[in-house]
Order: C-alpha cells, then sequence, then structure tokens
C-alpha cells in the first residue's frame, strides 16, 4: 500500500527542523517526504487534532540474536504470562521480556518505532541475530557488532600496530553486517572467561594492555572511518554501589572523542555497600552536561519481573549470586561472552527503588538531546512499557505515587523527591526519535523535513501524554501504511538492514586474520564473513572515511 | 573437474566446515578430511534418493505437492515433525505453516535432547563455543557420550587434540575423562574412566556435588564407584584452569532423564564458583541445533509446540510427537527431513501408519516407505544453500554444491503453505 500520500491538518512535531506543535500538511511520494504533490492519485489521512511526529528510533535494545533465544528457551513462564494470537498477516507469538521476534516487531510498531537498533552481536554469530532480525517484518533494523573484547583486536594492540587494528575494526563491521561499534567492559569479558574479575579502563589485562587503550583505538576507528553513529559503550563496574566514580572516570578519559554511553542509570550509584546504596546522578548529570561530544540513554528500570542480559559475563555471575536466580552464561571464542538471568524489580526493595529513582532523575536532569528514553530493554524491563516510563517523566503527581510510599530514610538516597520538571511532548518526541536519529547519524529519519524516510508516527491526543504515546493511530513505513485506526493493517515484508560499509584496503590484513583463525578459531576463515544472502534488503549508511 | 574447498558437512552438530569436495560430471567424486560417515554422505549422494510418489504410484513433484495441500487443508489437526537436518530457512516456513493449519510441531530433540531444554529450564546453563574448548580447556569430560563414533572428528577438531592460545600441547595439555556404562572407543583414550552402573548417573553427579560442598555421602560406593575416586575426580576438576562437560544420551535418554542433566548442570554451576566450568551437549542431527533457535525466536518455546489455541502453547508430554501419536490426537503428519518410523516407539510408528503421512526427504526412508506422499527435495549443504547452527550455537552457511533434480525443503513447502492458503480463502 506504498503510494502518495498527504497527512492533512495534523499538530506536527518534527524537533530536529524546530517544529513544536505547528498544523502543517506532509507530503509522501516513493516512500520519502516531499514538499508537495501535484498528481491526482493520493490518498489523504485526516490528522486535524492529532499529533504527527517521525517514526521512532530505537538506540538499544536486546531484540535479536542468541542470547535472546538462550533467554527465551529458559523461561517459557514468561511467555505463557502472555500468549500473542495470530491474525489476519500478523503472525501469532509471545510477549513480555523476551518476546517473539514477530511480536517484538508488532509492539514496537504500536509504539511508532519504525527503526531498531540490536545492541550486541557477537560477531560470530551475526548471521543468527540476523536471522531473528530477517523475522521481525517491517521495520529498518541495524546491529551493533561487539569488540570490546575481541582477541585479535586485543594481539593487534599488543603488538603496538595501531593501524592495522583499526582497519580490522572497519573490516569487522563489513564482514558481519553491522551498524556500530559496540564496547561491552572491556577486558571485563575476556577476563571472566579464567573467572577473573575485572573492572576497570586503567589496570592492565592479561593482554598487557589498559581497556583504555581499546576503547580509544575503538574511539578513533569510528571517527576516521567516519562511521555514522560513534562507540556504543558499557562501561566497567556496571551495577556496584559507588559505580558512579566509573562513571565520572569514562566520561573524563573520553574528553577528545564522540561516545554514546548506554543505559547509563545503571552506573550512577553511590555508596560503597547495599545498605547505603544511593544515586548520584546529580554528579555525573552534571559531568554529562559538559560534554556535547557524548550521549546517553537512560535504562530505566520498571517494577516488573523481566529478564537481564548483557555481554557483561562478570557482572551477571554477581546478579545470579545476589538474586540466586537462574543463571546462563556463554563464553564465545575470541570475542565475547554473555549472562542471563532473571530479575525482579520490587518498588519494595531500596535498591530498586533507588535505581528506579536514578533514571528518572539523569533524565529530568538533562536535555532531551542529550539523553534518551530506553530501559536497555529487557534489562530494565520490556520495552513495550514505555509509555510507564513516559508517565513518570511527563508527571510529577504520577512520581509522587511511588516517592510518597518509601520512607524519609530511603527519600534521603535520592534526588527524585526534589526534582519537579515535567518533561514536554516535544521532549519526549526528541528522546524518543530526533534524539536517537541524530545520534545514529540517520539523516533519513527522525524528522519530517524534505527528503527523509516516510516514516510518520500519528497519535490521537490523549489526556496525557504517556496516553498519547502509547499507541500510534497511525503508521506509515517508508511510505507504507502500517497502521490504520490503531491497528496494524499490514506487516507482510521485511524492512532494511542499515549497515555500513568502510574502506578498508590493506590486502596484508586479511592474511593476518586468517593466520590467527587457523590458529585460535574453531571456524574455517572462509567461513567467517556474512554472506551476500544475508544483505538483500540493505541499505548502505555512508561513512566516507578512511583509516 | 572443480574443487570446492572449506565446505560444510550437513551430518552432526559437529558441522566441520573444513572439507575438501571434488566434483566432477555434477557428481561428487572425492571428499577430503571428513569422517567415514561424512565421505558415505557425499559420496553416495546421488544414491537411494527419494522419487515423488503418492499412494504408492510414482507421479511428479507437481503432483505430490498438490496431493500433500489436499491432505493438510482437509484435516484438524496435522502434525510437523522432523527439521534437524534442513534449513533455518526451511524451519522457520515449517512454523509458519503449522501455525496457519492450528496443528502442532515438534523437533528430533523431542527425543533426544529434549531433557536438557527441561533442565536448561530449571536452573540455567553455562556454555561455550567449541573454539574455548580448543583455546582453553585443560579438562574434558564426557558423561554418557561416544564421541568417536557418534561426533567422529570431536576429539580432533575441537575437544581432545586440538592446539589452541592456551593449550600449546594440544593432547598433551589436556586430561580427558570418560563417564559411561561401559568401555568405549572413545574411553580407550581417557586419562580416567568410570564406569558406572547403568542408571546410577544421577546418584553419582550428586555425590560430587556433595562432595564439592565438603559433605560426606553415607555409603563408599555409589554407582559402582569408590567415593574415594570421586574425591579425586573432583580434585581433578577442581584443578582445571577451564573444564568443560560435554555429555550425550547416555545422561538424557537413560533413567532419570533431565534429572540427571539438571544434576550435570547444577555441578557445573556449583565448580563455577572455584574455577571455570562449561558444559555442553552433544546434539545430534546437524541443525538440532538450528530447529531449537528457530522455534524459540517465532513462538518462545524450544519445542513441541501446539497452535490449537491460535497461539503458541509448549507442553512436551502433550505437545511431543510421540505422545501425540501414541494417544491418536493428531489426523494427519508431515514430517520434514527426519526419519521418525525408524527412531520412534513401535506404538507410536503404528498409528503413523494409520494416518495420512506425507514425507518430504531427499532420500528413501523408512518413514518414506509408509508414507502416503513422498516429496523429494535436494540435500542442504549438497543440492541447495542454507544456514545451520553449529551445536555450540555458531551459524554457518552451507554451500551449493552440485544441481540437484529437486527442488529445496524451502520451495516445496513454500508451494504446500500458499496452496493451502488458497484452499482456505
Amino acid at each position: 500500500m506504498s503510494g502518495n500520500w498527504l497527512i492533512r491538518g495534523g499538530t506536527v512535531y518534527d524537533p530536529l527542523n524546530g517544529i513544536t506543535g505547528k498544523v502543517k500538511d506532509i507530503y509522501v511520494k516513493n516512500g520519502k517526504i516531499v514538499n508537495k504533490i501535484d498528481e491526482f492519485d493520493i490518498k489523504i489521512f485526516d490528522a486535524t487534532g492529532m499529533i504527527v511526529a517521525p517514526g521512532n528510533v530505537e538506540i538499544h535494545s536486546h531484540i535479536a540474536g542468541p542470547k535472546l533465544t538462550a533467554g527465551r528457551i529458559l523461561r517459557p513462564e514468561d511467555h505463557i504470562k502472555d500468549p500473542v494470537k495470530a491474525k489476519h498477516s500478523l503472525r501469532s507469538g509471545c510477549g513480555f521480556s523476551v518476546p517473539s521476534t514477530f511480536i517484538t516487531a508488532y509492539r514496537y510498531l504500536s509504539l511508532g518505532y519504525t527503526t531498531l537498533m540490536e545492541a550486541a552481536v557477537p560477531p560470530l554469530e551475526a548471521r543468527h541475530a540476523l536471522d531473528e532480525l530477517e523475522d521481525m517484518p517491517v521495520v529498518d533494523k541495524g546491529m551493533y557488532i561487539l569488540m570490546g573484547n575481541n582477541n585479535i583486536i586485543f594481539s593487534l594492540l599488543r603488538k603496538k600496530e595501531y593501524k592495522k587494528a583499526k582497519e580490522f575494526v572497519g573490516w569487522l563491521l563489513n564482514a558481519t553486517g553491522g551498524y556500530g561499534i559496540k564496547i561491552v567492559n572491556p577486558g571485563g569479558t575476556d577476563s571472566w572467561k579464567w573467572g577473573k574479575i575485572f573492572n576497570s579502563l586503567s589496570d592492565e589485562t592479561d593482554w598487557n594492555i589498559k581497556p583504555i587503550e581499546i576503547v580509544k583505538l575503538l574511539a578513533e576507528s569510528a571517527e576516521e572511518f567516519k562511521l555514522p553513529h560513534p562507540i556504543h559503550f558499557h562501561t566497567y563496574n556496571i551495577g556496584f554501589p559507588g559505580n558512579y566514580k566509573a562513571a565520572l572516570d569514562t566520561i573524563s578519559k573520553l574528553k577528545e572523542y564522540r561516545a554514546h554511553l548506554t543505559h547509563f542509570q545503571f552506573y550512577c550509584y553511590g555508596g560503597d555497600s547495599w545498605n547505603n546504596f544511593r544515586s548520584e546522578s546529580v554528579k555525573v548529570a552534571e559531568e554529562i552536561r559538559k560534554c556535547p561530544n557524548i550521549t546517553v540513554d537512560m535504562g530505566q528500570v520498571l517494577f516488573e519481573n523481566t529478564t537481564t542480559m548483557t555481554a557483561d559475563t562478570p557482572w551477571q555471575f554477581n546478579l545470579h549470586k545476589i538474586s540466586k536466580n537462574r543463571w546462563v552464561s556463554a563464553d564465545v571464542e575470541n570475542e565475547t561472552g554473555s549472562g542471563i538471568v532473571p530479575y525482579t524489580y520490587k518498588s519494595t526493595n531500596p535498591v530498586n527503588v533507588i535505581q528506579w529513582a536514578t533514571g528518572l532523575e539523569l533524565a529530568l536532569l538533562l536535555d532531551p538531546w542529550h539523553i534518551f528514553l530506553t530501559t536497555d530493554s529487557p534489562n530494565g524491563g520490556p520495552f513495550f512499557l514505555y509509555p510507564q516510563v513516559i508517565e513518570w517523566l511527563t508527571s510529577e503527581e504520577a512520581r509522587k505515587k511511588i516517592i510518597d510510599k518509601l520512607s524519609p530514610r530511603i527519600k534521603k538516597r535520592m534526588y527524585l523527591p526534589n526534582i519537579h520538571r515535567e518533561l514536554s511532548l516535544a521532549d519526549i518526541i526528541t528522546m524518543m526519535s530526533a534524539g536517537t536519529a541524530k545520534a545514529l547519524g540517520l539523516k533519513n529519519k527522525g524528522h519530517l523535513g524534505i527528503g527523509a524516510d516516510a516514516d510518520i508516527a500519528v497519535y490521537k491526543s490523549k489526556e496525557s501524554i504517556s496516553k498519547t504515546l502509547s499507541k500510534v493511530n497511525f503508521l506509515l513505513k517508508g511510505g507504507k501504511l502500517v497502521v490504520k485506526d490503531g491497528e496494524i493493517v499490514d506487516a507482510v515484508g521485511n524492512g532494511k538492514l542499515l549497515r555500513v560499509v568502510t574502506n578498508v584496503e590493506d590486502s596484508s590484513l586479511e592474511k593476518y586474520i586468517k593466520e590467527y583463525f587457523d590458529m585460535y578459531y574453531s571456524i574455517n576463515f572462509s567461513n567467517y564473513k556474512v554472506e551476500h544472502d544475508y544483505f538483500k534488503n540493505e541499505e548502505v549508511v555512508p561513512c566516507g572515511g578512511s583509516i | 573437474m572443480k574443487k570446492i574447498d572449506n565446505v560444510i558437512c550437513p551430518f552432526c552438530g559437529c558441522l566441520c566446515d573444513d572439507l575438501s569436495i571434488r566434483i566432477e560430471n555434477n557428481k561428487i567424486i572425492s571428499v577430503e578430511k571428513g569422517c567415514s560417515i561424512s565421505k558415505s554422505l557425499f559420496l553416495n549422494h546421488d544414491k537411494d534418493l527419494a522419487l515423488p510418489t503418492v499412494y504408492g504410484e510414482k507421479t511428479s513433484i507437481k503432483e505430490s505437492v498438490k496431493e500433500a495441500v489436499n491432505i493438510l487443508s482437509s484435516k484438524k489437526h496435522t502434525l510437523i515433525y522432523g527439521l534437524s537436518s534442513t534449513s533455518i530457512e526451511t524451519q522457520r516456513i515449517a512454523l509458519e505453516l503449522a501455525e496457519f493449519l492450528g496443528g502442532s510441531i515438534d523437533q528430533t530433540s523431542s527425543v533426544c535432547h529434549g531433557p536438557t531444554v527441561l533442565a536448561t529450564q530449571q536452573t540455567g546453563i553455562n556454555t561455550c563455543t567449541l573454539g574455548e574448548v580448543k583455546n582453553r580447556a585443560d579438562v574434558v569430560l564426557f558423561w554418557g557420550s561416544n564421541p568417536l563414533e557418534s561426533h567422529q572428528r570431536h576429539y580432533k577438531r575441537y575437544s581432545l587434540f586440538p592446539k589452541g592460545m592456551f593449550i600449546p600441547n594440544g593432547r598433551k595439555s589436556r586430561k580427558l575423562i570418560v563417564a559411561d556404562v561401559r568401555p568405549t572407543n572413545s574411553s580407550k583414550l581417557a586419562d580416567i574412566f568410570l564406569q558406572i552402573d547403568i542408571g546410577k548417573d544421577y546418584e553419582v553427579i550428586n555425590v560430587l556435588r556433595l562432595l564439592l560442598k565438603g559433605k560426606k555421602p553415607t555409603s563408599d560406593i555409589v554407582g559402582g564407584i569408590e567415593v574415594k575416586k570421586l574425591k579425586d575426580l573432583l580434585d581433578v576438576m577442581l584443578s582445571a584452569n577451564y573444564g568443560v562437560i560435554f555429555f550425550g544420551m547416555g545422561l538424557t535418554m537413560t533413567k532419570g532423564k533431565y534429572h540427571n542433566v539438571e544434576a550435570a548442570i547444577s555441578l557445573v554451576r556449583e565448580l563455577n564458583f572455584h574455577t571455570r566450568w562449561s558444559i555442553e551437549a552433544m546434539r545430534g542431527h546437524y541443525n538440532v541445533k538450528g530447529a531449537g533457535s528457530v522455534f524459540s525466536w517465532q513462538t518462545g518455546f524450544p519445542y513441541a509446540v501446539n497452535f490449537s489455541l491460535g497461539y503458541p502453547r509448549y507442553n512436551p508430554g502433550e505437545f511431543s510427537a510421540v505422545d501425540l501419536l501414541r494417544r491418536k490426537e493428531v489426523d494427519s503428519m508431515l514430517v520434514i527431513a527426519s526419519d521418525p518410523a525408524a527412531a520412534f516407539p513401535h506404538k507410536a510408528v503404528k498409528n503413523m501408519m494409520d494416518i495420512p503421512l506425507i514425507v518430504i526427504d531427499p532420500k528413501v526412508s523408512i518413514s518414506s516407505k509408509i508414507a502416503d506422499v513422498i516429496i523429494p527435495t535436494a540435500q542442504v549443504g549438497i543440492g541447495t544453500a542454507g544456514t545451520a547452527y553449529r551445536m555450540d550455537g555458531i551459524p554457518l552457511r552451507m554451500k551449493k554444491l552440485i544441481s540437484s533434480p529437486y527442488p529445496s525443503d524451502v520451495d516445496v513447502l513454500s508451494s504446500i503453505l500458499s496452496g493451502i492458503k488458497e484452499v482456505k480463502k
């Protein structure tokens, strides 16, 4: 149902183009937003009284790949409580914390999302992630490739072969179909393969290199290749009391670089034990505010039973020890690892409620172009509960419902009771679309200017911002009608795989990688690069630079 | 003649990807590096091919697909089964078909490593890719598994002989422990062999757990093994820098089933509080790991799934193939890339014979011999390309080596699905 569209009379929010709440017509032709259409063959959607905004762009969510499947296999009890029936062109499946692939796509579409980024893919298992993304219809999608514990990069760094290491970074993005560089606890996941808990940027790993060297190399690679998105960084010491120092340390070390620091709520904790655990969001927000080169996302927690999953294997071991919950871990040769632990955040648990407050504080203390809405889904809670987060961000009264139940002792350990800011509709739209698209370097997304992809979300105005944004009423994806009257009408066909192709020229590089493969991998080098069959629906996002 | 290197073998869960194949006149004439099973598979690729058949009469692919559509669109509860020896792409469509029919779908884990899934759901699992075994494992323990016969190159490529990053001397840098109910070819190479009384794996593993917790078992002999010997074994396990347990159907399909596996997984988890250990199932068919994955990402559940209420329900014992057949709850069956008639209990097979049975398979099998409709297809990894996931989850893209006279599983299933959609419109 792609065609020419006129979305007439809606109240348009297009933060990137400085439009906040202006009644304006939007024209669509050949999947793009255009100035005006002269043809007669045009479908009209009357958006009078409705909110018209860019399709949302998810910057950090765990949606596809081996750890999702491991999480799904682990948790039948999670699926049973949220079954979803098949209807017309829609497939069946399950929801809740690790939803099936089709339901992931449908629920994102229902929230107005048209572009999704899978947050952590091991290069060796990229085909698996791509296979799952193939079963997420309509949405455009991309992947961040895990590189912070890659042994080939370590070995080149140890030999001080910086140029070759950077070229390898570009090569690896090309080989896997990745969009960006993901770093998770650099050096930490690798060390845990020997059972060592390593949490630092400055100490030497077993490879006689410091994690900060890895981070800088990857940051420089991103810059020199002119990647659309800078390094996407999950730094060290996640989750621990007192880890705001790690946050400040990370920010101070990245002064000269562009970076996206992900699920940053999980790094804003003070105290030195679980007993005096407190929020230090103010100190962290103050530093982030000084850094226009850095963006963050929230990693908000919700009071739900969810499934935590991350490549930060030592932290997941710790969470297993703390929670006594079931634990999955997987070590991936030469590259990374992953851990999965089901977890319930409770409003009666002082640590959880402080985590809850910390995430909201961070968002309320920063500018919406600086911090984006995420729950690090499913780590803080499943993505389709974003409207709940929006309610807390836009309504002090909603926050008070939880704060009022807290003891004064707990309230003293957070800032939220004294923060009165309520975010506006334009702020939230920025945090979900314009800001994330900008941080991702997706020039055709996250706005409604001429030439943008016709990914357009229209919401019915309701009594509150969170209710308005809780369900899209009308949605175009690339000019194709997907949601009408709040129902998905067409979810057949695949969106695009967004990936980068870097300029890597050195032919001796592959020889080096092959030698390494022959010694240390369990598959053949020639079977490593993802075949072109996987890139049938690709859109190569230009990056232009070289090493 | 042409030579193709780094070919992936579509037989067992090892998914070896280093074979060299020579082809002449669209026929494979030699196989280098493959095991004996692999060689036989490739060299006989054009023998015993199934023929398109409807009720015993030879016919065309088109006619056999048409009859499959007739059967499936007129039945109330179809069981789709198999799928472990075909591609991810095929498994995808099979699930869509099961959903559209409102039927049941199961894969071969059901009679193999299904208990491993149940145990994992109870307790989680600590695992690793085979390259970590190659690079790090200095102690490997095979429990109820005989790799030299079932996964012939496993020792060589991954678990015993290869030199790795921290295992400079290969075999010499590793200790091999084998636990089984009888000596096997695989146990002959072991540094430590535990011969366990039949059906006593659960007790032996739990005594190891007890000893690890510093407690004393009440008897001196467990499962035919002296507790003293188990203490020594535990010391070896604790001395590992990185240990790995591989387990086979000697644990999953003997008395205790998922309890055995849960005990083994729990032992590994508890060892991880002292040093590093992983545990891995010795998956049989080359893409059975993939089947569990596709089932899970499309439905949430890895096997034994039913769609009769319009959404996926999971209940091994209720929706597993053997149980559905034994209770005569299905009125038609579609077998894809598997031979249940050779593996299922007698009563289940007998009931398979009583209902319309459609078999999609490159080769003649016991199941195809009792089938009403046979639709031959090209073998994935020989006559058509496709993705498979190795036993440790590493996805590999299998090549098309020769051209097959038959269409792929994907083509056939797509035609069946669109045919049924047409009928039911």
